[in-house]
């Protein structure tokens, strides 16, 4: 008996919806991989890298441009999740 | 988690597996216009019952057959009915399985009723291939993905397409276990296959395009084309030695069915 239906998983899509993704630029490292950064409306936040780019292994220096994930519970704190090139 | 099975276990699951593939082997004699698709579920549950076993599909999950029979342009998990008479030309497939001493084994084939057409014969052809092509890489050290990858090569090589709503799965002493094994994918992905894990390989392809939806049964699937569809499966363990086919005798030769 085949297992199924099944509903595909769309490549991009994280399961929480919530979230806010705005981009940003990398002032200062701090330890533990968090990062300040600075939004493009002044702001700074306080933002640590994801899983997914410690599992690969991707660095993030100051000055990089990145993509956060503002909690919309609280946005002084982010999520690193995409480094631009 | 794949859960890998002891030579003891596989050879358990390889009773059961033989007791499929008897009482498929059996009903492919069987088929010929005029006869129900209930009647080839009576005979399968007579079958098993003889030889020890449940059939598996009665209740999982609230299925009401021991069989699926699934003609033309249904794919999987059709339901046999008194009603329903098979016709010259039709294809067939069944899909069966069987539990014993707590071991699961699964498979399915699709036959031609009479004669049928040379396109619906090339169906057929290609996706017992396409089985064929997917076991011989079954083998300790390759991915899950090189077996789901060449399924979809070759079907697609051939102008049909792959359904992509069904999976195959895992099996051992449940019917349904880890991993999901699509007919689509990627070579060098996926889990790495190790001794011991066992399979329920299942092609479904369909003549037409992928798509499918379920009837109001809500088992049946059927294709939202209307085109043919065929469906071929084996329980395969990955030995040190390749693949072993455990709903086949271990002398077996020729096509995988």
């Amino acid at each position: 008996m085949a297992r199924g239906p099944i509903k595909e998983k769309k490549p991009g899509e994280s399961g929480k919806e919530d979230a806010i993704e705005v981009m940003a630029t990398v002032i200062e490292p701090l330890p533990n991989a968090m990062f300040r950064v600075e939004l493009e409306n002044k702001h700074q936040v306080l933002a640590h890298i994801s899983g997914k780019m410690r599992k690969n292994f991707i660095r993030i220096l100051p000055g990089d441009r990145v993509a956060v994930e503002l909690s919309p519970y609280d946005l002084t704190r982010g999520r690193i999740v995409y480094r631009y090139k | 988690m794949v859960i890998c099975k002891s030579p003891a276990e596989l050879e358990k699951m390889h009773r059961a597996g033989l007791i499929v593939w008897g009482a498929l082997e059996k009903m492919r004699t069987m088929v010929k216009p005029g006869i129900s698709t209930k009647d080839l579920d009576e005979f399968a549950e007579a079958y098993t019952e003889e030889h020890h076993a449940r059939p598996a599909f009665k209740g999982y999950r609230g299925y009401p057959g021991s069989v699926c029979t699934s003609i033309n342009q249904e794919v999987v998990h059709g339901i046999p009915s008194a009603s329903r008479k098979l016709k010259e030309g039709d294809i067939l497939s069944m899909d069966f399985g069987v539990e014993l001493a707590g071991y699961f084994g699964d498979a399915a084939l699709t036959v031609p009723v009479g004669k049928i057409s040379p396109e619906r014969e090339k169906l057929l052809r290609v996706t017992r291939e396409s089985l064929e092509r997917a076991i011989e890489n079954v083998r300790a050290g390759n991915r899950l993905g090189d077996v789901s990858a060449a399924v979809q090569a070759w079907v697609e090589q051939n102008g049909f397409s792959i359904v992509r709503e069904f999976v195959g799965h895992g099996i051992g002493t449940r019917m349904h276990e880890e991993p999901q094994i699509p007919n689509y994918g990627t070579p060098g992905q996926g889990p790495r296959l190790q001794e011991g894990m066992v399979l329920a390989i299942e092609p479904m392809v369909n003549r037409g395009g992928a798509g499918v939806r379920i009837l109001a049964d809500d088992w049946t699937a059927v294709t939202t084309d209307g085109s043919d569809s065929a469906h071929f499966e084996h329980t395969v363990a990955v030995t040190a030695n390749g693949p072993w086919i455990l709903t086949r005798p271990r002398d077996a030769a020729g096509p995988v069915w």
